[in-house]
């Protein structure tokens, strides 16, 4: 089963992901968005862990136990980032990145 | 494992048994009396910050994934003073928000949090530690920069830095990712062995050296900063700008000569090119701030330019001069973040013609900010010269004669903007100066540590041999 997908098809797929997630956070105006696209880029890093142990190293573990550890922490710097959104929220009552935008250069 | 091995950590078990006692502290006090945990967290850091220079074994930890030696001690006892200033700073900025804050001890613990992931950070041995260590120094600060709910600049300045944080992590693992893919392992021992150099490896040491700098804030990636600083209460910003930043350069340091020191040439380049950008755009956009936040800012995106210098050598006095520069650093930023927090509670005022005057109304305060500033700045005969002049040293031994040029035609430009605030407290007159301000016992003992700080470590000649006897150099 395995040998039907290659890991260059995965790699790819790993690599337009990140992409995918970088430019969504550089153009999305919306604050929510703008969290979905760094999620994004963390699964893109997840798949990567993933598949560099299973087809390289599948004698050992530190793949799957640092994509585990990613999918923990990325939750926790989810939390935080929407409660700090919801108290902006409260005092601008938008969530566009262009209103937040008081301190310019 | 023994209990002798595990206090190989004491510095991280001790924070946390400290951030623990002070909610434990501030549960037990009703909200009316909720000030008594200052006095305490403030007791209980200092004890933290004095044990931490005990004797201690060196060692490693958890089949490598933890590691110490004598420099790693050293910082993390740097990184405990500045966090206990920054304590002694904020009790007059909590005791003023005691309508709005819910609880005191928060603001302690989350900070405390922060600070054993940064203690976690630079004592890493493996990048699942290092990732751990970054996320757990910089979520809770963004808590932090977002806590005064009453002012919308607080939560503007904290939703640009988790995002930022959160981008800039995410670009890291996907490095820490393709440095797994080709070397087979996350640990940094054996990175390091099987660094070929081939492309996939430099581009995976790119994306990991910028989310480094992002936390360094150094120059591409430096435009959170600004407006992070400005946003965020003065002393969490003065957190931001010390601890974070002095810990991110160490574990760059340690990350460039211990795991990529087989590819020398490559990140020397990137650093001689970072370094010339950072200290000049640093010090052109420090030149035309007013608000004395966001000033110090830039200026303190030109003082990591300078470190950049030190780090470059890549030989044991290199690396010596940039730890000794951290260490100066926390006194002569501290010194001038307190004086701008006193001025900014007393007042509300934060920007440099409001200064003007100051010496008239209020001598102390303004000697304690000619002092950091001249330190900063780098004047003799206080510590601040000596920091830049070790770095210079350093650079010289190496023949960087071209960046020295530029640095000293930079440290050139930094003394004009540096002057021009000591020029407005001094000399320039004042129609509207800001009143006598009455400091409390915190900030009085907070300004006087930084001030005994910037004027003795400089003559205190040993200290430097004996970092430099710690330090070490690519290998």
């Amino acid at each position: 089963m395995i040998e039907k997908i290659g890991i260059e098809n995965l790699l790819i797929l790993s690599a337009l992901m990140f992409f995918i997630g970088v430019y969504g956070f550089l153009v999305r105006k919306n604050l929510i968005t703008m969290l979905m696209s760094v999620e994004l880029i963390l699964n893109a890093v997840n798949i990567n862990f993933v598949a560099f142990n299973r087809y390289f190293y599948p004698e050992k573990l530190q793949g799957h136990f640092f994509a585990l550890f990613v999918i923990a922490v990325a939750a926790t710097e989810v939390a935080v980032a929407i409660a700090i959104i919801i108290s902006l929220y409260r005092k601008i009552r938008t969530i566009d990145v262009e209103k937040a935008s008081e301190m310019k250069y | 494992m023994t209990l002798d091995q595990f206090l190989i950590m004491r510095h991280e078990l001790l924070i946390i048994i400290a951030a623990v006692l002070i909610v434990i502290v501030e549960l037990m006090n009703s909200d009316e009396h909720k000030e008594r945990v200052i006095p305490f967290a403030v007791m209980v850091f200092l004890a933290v910050t004095v044990a931490g220079f005990l004797p201690i074994d060196t060692g490693i930890l958890f089949g490598g994934m933890y590691r110490t030696d004598e420099i790693t001690i050293m910082m993390k006892n740097a990184l405990n003073i500045g966090v206990f200033i920054i304590f002694l700073q904020s009790a007059a900025w909590l005791k003023k928000h005691k309508g709005t804050f819910r609880s005191y001890g928060a603001f302690y613990f989350i900070m405390l949090a922060s600070l054993t992931g940064m203690q976690y950070l630079i004592s890493s041995g493996d990048f699942l530690m290092f990732f751990i260590g970054t996320e757990l120094a910089t979520i809770p600060i963004a808590a932090l920069v977002a806590m005064e709910k009453a002012r919308e600049r607080s939560g503007e300045a904290g939703v640009k830095l988790i995002l930022s944080a959160a981008l800039s992590s995410g670009i890291t693992l996907f490095g820490i990712s393709l440095l797994y893919g080709s070397s087979g392992s996350i640990f940094f021992s054996d990175i390091a062995r099987s660094f070929a150099a081939d492309d996939l490896q430099i581009l995976a040491l790119l994306f990991v050296f910028a989310g480094i700098a992002f936390k360094i804030s150094i120059v591409p990636f430096h435009l959170w900063t600004a407006d992070v600083y400005e946003g965020a209460p003065v002393s969490v910003t003065s957190y931001l700008s010390v601890i974070s930043k002095g810990a991110a350069v160490f574990i760059l340091v340690f990350l460039l000569y211990k795991v990529f020191y087989t590819v020398p040439g490559i990140w020397m380049n990137v650093l001689y090119a970072v370094s010339v950008l950072t200290m000049t755009i640093g010090n052109l956009f420090a030149i035309r701030q007013q608000n004395l936040k966001r000033f110090l800012a830039f200026s303190s995106i030109a003082q990591a330019g300078f470190v950049l210098l030190g780090i470059i050598c890549g030989t044991q006095l290199g690396f010596a001069s940039v730890v000794y520069f951290l260490l100066i650093y926390v006194f002569s930023q501290l010194g001038a973040f307190g004086v701008v927090a006193a001025i900014s509670n007393a007042s509300g005022k934060e920007n440099i013609d409001d200064y003007n005057g100051l010496y008239r109304t209020n001598p102390k305060m303004s000697l304690v900010m000619m002092l950091s500033l001249f330190s900063l700045a780098g004047i003799p005969p206080v510590a601040g010269f000596f920091a830049k002049f070790f770095l210079f040293i350093a650079a010289a031994r190496e023949g960087y004669y071209i960046l020295l040029l530029i640095a000293v035609a930079n440290v050139t430009v930094s003394l004009y903007y540096y002057l021009l605030v000591v020029k407005a407290m001094f000399i320039n007159e004042s129609d509207d100066p800001i009143a006598k301000i009455e400091n409390d016992f915190y900030t009085k003992a907070g300004l006087a540590v930084c001030t005994a700080g910037i004027l003795a470590i400089g003559f205190f000649g040993t200290l430097f041999d004996y970092i430099n006897s710690i330090s070490y150099g690519v290998k």
